[in-house]
């Protein structure tokens, strides 16, 4: 086999001449480092990148990236970037989005591009907020969310995403958290090793009309405590001094001191890989529980087969069996006759 | 007038006509439509010249024996020039009581009904809503009635199979269709052979209704039900190989053709919807040619799916029908802010909203001209017969991907579903589609132009060093930059109507069929074709200076159409809408040209056509 040299990209290989919009302050400005760096370290060629956005702060993100990028339209990103997957399955086809893209207008094609497994990164934004139209709540503000569109407190219940996510039959769960560089670094590279759709619930702030959504997590004294990474193999422990664990009870997680009669062998080991999703959505609930930590990390990662892959295989199958098609046995197919 | 020659068979005479319509008709669950495909591919293959109009229900399975659950199939055949699946019948298989009320209408004077006696039960009566039985109360006087136990006969020709009665009464439908084959004398050959190949895996079913068939043809030679059989010599087509094909099929078939004349993956994004879907399972078979078919989630995927297939270098396409072209409305904006190739096809149906799904209309011409915000410019082409849908489908690929633009293609239920004998054109006749994808980065820019056809360069994921970003939000010329400039976007908002203005340049200049000047000239599109054509013939004979023009381009306009409208004194629009195209007409050329519309779901008639020749033509 042949082998080509891959030229060695840094982080400005991946940058553009474009100015950066966003407000000063945001979060997306994390987000877009951590692509920018690990995109270089994937070991892929720049030319076979392709970023898609819908609408929103978030979908401004191919602009800023120096790769194929399409900025389409509100909600649509999953659409297009199928289109473009199983028309080329060799290209790495990433999605920027946000809570209001693909979880309120592109809610329809989020979850089908989920189920079919589609090999396609997303990067869900999550500011809890609808930023670029100034202010309005999103399918993931809490209950009773005061806003300019809401001034009495919004009457729905949010979506939690990853259980949205994991309900859909997604191949890749993870989450991770703006301002946690190396974790979301880690977190984007495992996803690109995915084989199959991965989705991945990006915490971020919105500094102007959200600001501390997150700040239970990311809060630097409140973090240990607030926030439980999970590690595949490893027991779910967190806490400042690392006092705190997981365990299952019947059905259901419970919080459990350490060292109180409790061994570390009764906590709940994680395994990203277990076959029952019902494992990983009760690990996408605890964000939503009183008195649980919020987990980041690889919630599930298992495979399936992949839509493109399939679709590719049965034509090279039909082709192996019949042969390449042959436009004029096309228009003289069915009975012909001739007039003379 | 016909000529008599006695039948090889006693008692019978053969008649030999020229033309004859004839009508099945039944529950949806009576194989109506299977009964008209096959009568019309032995038609076909003996040579007539023919039109077909498959008319059914929007319910799959209503209630048996219901007037809602009627569907039928006409076929008009002839040994001369046929334009029109035929104005009245000359003969009507009815399979029920409903089936003879919803159609009777139809039937000529002392024309030929054959229906199903065992059908005119009480029950089925009154699901008709019938008070009396038409058998015996002389309500079908007049007509030449052949009432047949068709469900008693064919259990009886099938009783050695061993199959039960409800198989056994799903083949009455090819009882009545060998009776068809005697009574317009025609081999049974061709239906034989499907029947084994339908059946390959279940050949008792493929036996049966052979044997069904057979016993309705022989049942015809055996009595003295007919008197008369007729003869319908084979039409003098234009030489050459001929097959029969519906819109449907040849839209699928042009886009494969496409995508091999340009070497480009044919990719086709589409949510199922009457009467679409054809396209989509016709092209989901053609996974030999490479064609990936994706079924998306809704119509906005569907259209979506296919932009990104199409940024990635594919030749992509979607389908639709009218209630789809209006989720879709947003995306084709998009397609055009990009400029990226697109087809996008409008199977029209009668609206607004869900409307008459199964049934035909033209009232999407606006919407497909207008029906997107802002100022969005985009090619319209419009077949005229089923198997222009070939070749429309050919010329919408070939344009999408020389102006980097969409273009939407209106077909409508009565061409997707109608079929017509289609001489197959040779391979080395066909054009190539050259495509050249940019691979320069000294010389790219995504939003250069060429100065021919205003195209932006087309430059796909994979190529080194030509990344680039494209996207919804306005462009700034050449560079292609996210540019808010009030100038820039008053000149990308004129760049993009020059670039679709921009293909008048190379669509052929129209010659008006008939006379080329005189009293009135008929302006058209679409499945209108037939029944104006037909018209237009009579009106002629009839002494009329008349002439015809119709126009399978409708955005932008053929470049002579201004003159030509100007050399007749009158000009008359027929449209299966409320003056949609006229008012394009009257808006660009101030011309006080006449609407003559019919929204009713159903074709003009040809006869409903030469009557308004006559009037407008009579008016001073």
């Amino acid at each position: 086999m042949a082998t080509t040299t891959l030229p060695v990209y840094t982080k400005k290989d991946f940058q553009t001449d474009q100015e950066v919009r966003w407000c000063p302050g945001c979060g997306d400005y994390a987000i877009l480092n951590a692509v920018q760096s690990v995109f270089p370290e994937l070991g892929i060629p720049r030319e076979k990148f392709v970023v898609v956005s819908g609408i929103g702060c978030s979908s401004r993100f191919p602009y800023y990236m120096n790769t194929y990028g399409f900025h389409s339209i509100h909600g649509r990103a999953p659409a297009v970037a199928t289109g473009i997957k199983i028309a080329r399955p060799d290209l790495e086809v990433w999605v920027a989005t946000g809570d209001g893209d693909s979880l309120a207008i592109g809610g329809n094609h989020t979850i089908h591009m989920l189920r079919r497994n589609v090999g396609i990164k997303v990067l869900m934004f999550n500011n809890k907020i609808y930023g670029l139209t100034k202010g309005q709540y999103s399918p993931t503000s809490e209950f009773g969310k005061k806003t300019k569109s809401t001034p009495y407190g919004s009457a729905d219940q949010p979506f939690n995403p990853l259980a949205l996510a994991i309900g859909a039959g997604t191949t890749f769960v993870a989450r991770s958290v703006d301002v946690f560089q190396p974790h979301l670094k880690e977190t984007l590279k495992k996803a690109a090793a995915h084989k199959g759709a991965a989705y991945i619930e990006i915490l971020q702030n919105c500094n102007i009309f959200n600001d501390g959504a997150w700040l239970d997590v990311t809060e630097k004294d409140a973090r240990s405590e607030h926030v439980v990474a999970l590690e595949h193999g490893k027991p779910l422990i967190f806490g400042k001094n690392r006092d705190k664990g997981i365990r299952m009870n019947g059905l259901q997680l419970e919080v459990v001191a350490l060292g109180n009669g409790t061994p570390q062998a009764d906590l709940l080991v994680h395994d990203e890989h277990n076959p029952n999703p019902v494992y990983a959505f009760l690990l996408a609930q605890m964000h939503d529980t009183p008195g649980f930590p919020t987990p980041i990390g690889t919630l599930r990662a298992w495979e399936n087969s992949q839509y493109e892959d399939v679709m590719a295989k049965q034509i090279h199958d039909v082709i192996a069996k019949r042969g390449p098609g042959d436009v004029s046995k096309l228009l003289h197919s069915g009975d012909t006759w001739e007039v003379r | 007038m016909g000529t008599l020659i006695e039948s090889p068979v006693h008692g019978h005479k053969r008649e030999t006509i020229d033309q004859a319509v004839i009508r099945f008709a039944g529950d949806s669950g009576d194989g109506m439509q299977i009964t008209g495909n096959q009568f019309t591919n032995t038609v076909a293959l003996y040579g007539n010249d023919l039109a077909t109009f498959p008319d059914y229900p929007a319910e799959i399975r209503a209630p048996a024996g219901t007037i809602p659950g009627v569907s039928g199939f006409q076929i008009h055949f002839a040994s001369g020039q046929v334009y029109t699946p035929g104005d009245a019948v000359d003969a009507l298989i009815a399979m029920n009581p409903a089936a003879l009320i919803v159609n009777l209408s139809d039937l000529k004077r002392n024309g030929i009904l054959i229906l199903n006696a065992d059908s005119f039960t009480e029950g089925d009566l009154r699901k008709a809503h019938l008070q009396s039985n038409p058998l015996e109360d002389h309500s079908l006087d007049g007509y030449r009635v052949f009432p047949v136990g068709l469900e008693k006969l064919t259990r009886a020709a099938l009783a050695e199979l061993g199959l039960d009665a409800k198989s056994m009464d799903r083949c009455k439908n090819f009882f009545a269709l060998g009776m068809c084959y005697w009574l317009y004398n025609r081999s049974m050959e061709s239906t034989f052979r499907w029947l084994d190949h339908k059946f390959q895996h279940k050949p008792l079913l493929a036996e049966a209704n052979k044997l069904a068939m057979r016993a309705g043809y022989s049942y015809c030679e055996a009595t003295e039900a007919f008197q008369v059989s007729y003869e319908i010599p084979p039409a003098k087509l234009t030489p050459g190989m001929y097959r029969n094909l519906s819109g449907n099929q040849a839209l699928a078939m042009g886009f494969v053709m496409a995508s091999q004349k340009s070497g480009l993956t044919l990719f086709l994004g589409s949510y199922p919807i009457t009467p679409a879907s054809d396209v989509l399972h016709e092209l989901s078979m053609y996974k030999n040619f490479g064609v990936l078919t994706f079924q998306a989630e809704d119509e906005i995927a569907a259209v979506t799916s296919a932009i990104g297939a199409s940024f990635a270098g594919a030749l992509a396409i979607t389908t639709t029908s009218g209630p789809g072209m209006s989720l879709k409305s947003e995306a084709m904006g998009l397609a055009i802010a990009v400029e990226l190739p697109l087809v996008i096809c409008d199977i029209q149906r009668g609206g607004p909203s869900t409307g008459l799904p199964t049934k035909t209309e033209q009232a999407d011409l606006l919407q497909a001209m207008y029906g997107r915000n802002s100022e969005a410019p985009l090619a319209v082409l419009a077949p005229a017969t089923p198997g222009d849908c070939f070749w429309m489908a050919f010329e919408a690929s070939r344009i999408a991907l020389k102006y980097m633009t969409p273009v939407i293609v209106l077909s409508d239920g009565y061409l997707a579903n109608g079929a017509e004998p289609w001489r197959i054109p040779e391979l080395r006749d066909i054009p190539e589609i050259p495509v050249h994808f940019a691979t320069d980065p000294e010389t790219f820019k995504p939003y250069a132009r060429n100065p021919e056809t205003l195209a932006r360069p087309w430059a796909i994921p994979g190529t080194p060093d030509l990344e680039h970003r494209i996207g919804g939000i306005e462009k700034q010329d050449v560079t292609g930059n996210v540019n808010y400039e009030p100038l820039n976007h008053e000149h990308m908002v004129h760049l993009r109507a020059a670039k679709v203005e921009a293909i008048a340049q190379e669509i052929p200049e129209l010659v008006p069929a008939g006379d080329p000047d005189g009293d009135l000239l008929i302006v058209a599109w679409g499945s209108t074709y037939g029944a104006i054509t037909g018209a237009l013939g009579t009106a002629r004979a009839k002494g009329a200076r008349i002439g015809h023009v119709h126009l399978r381009y409708l955005n932008p306009l053929p470049r002579n159409l201004g003159e030509i409208l100007r050399r007749y004194r009158k000009v008359l629009v027929p449209e299966m809408n409320l003056g949609q195209l006229s008012m394009i007409l009257r808006a660009k050329y101030l011309l006080d040209v006449q609407s003559y519309s019919k929204v009713q779901g159903r074709p003009f008639k040809q006869a409903e056509l030469e009557a308004k020749f006559e009037e407008v033509l009579a008016e001073r």
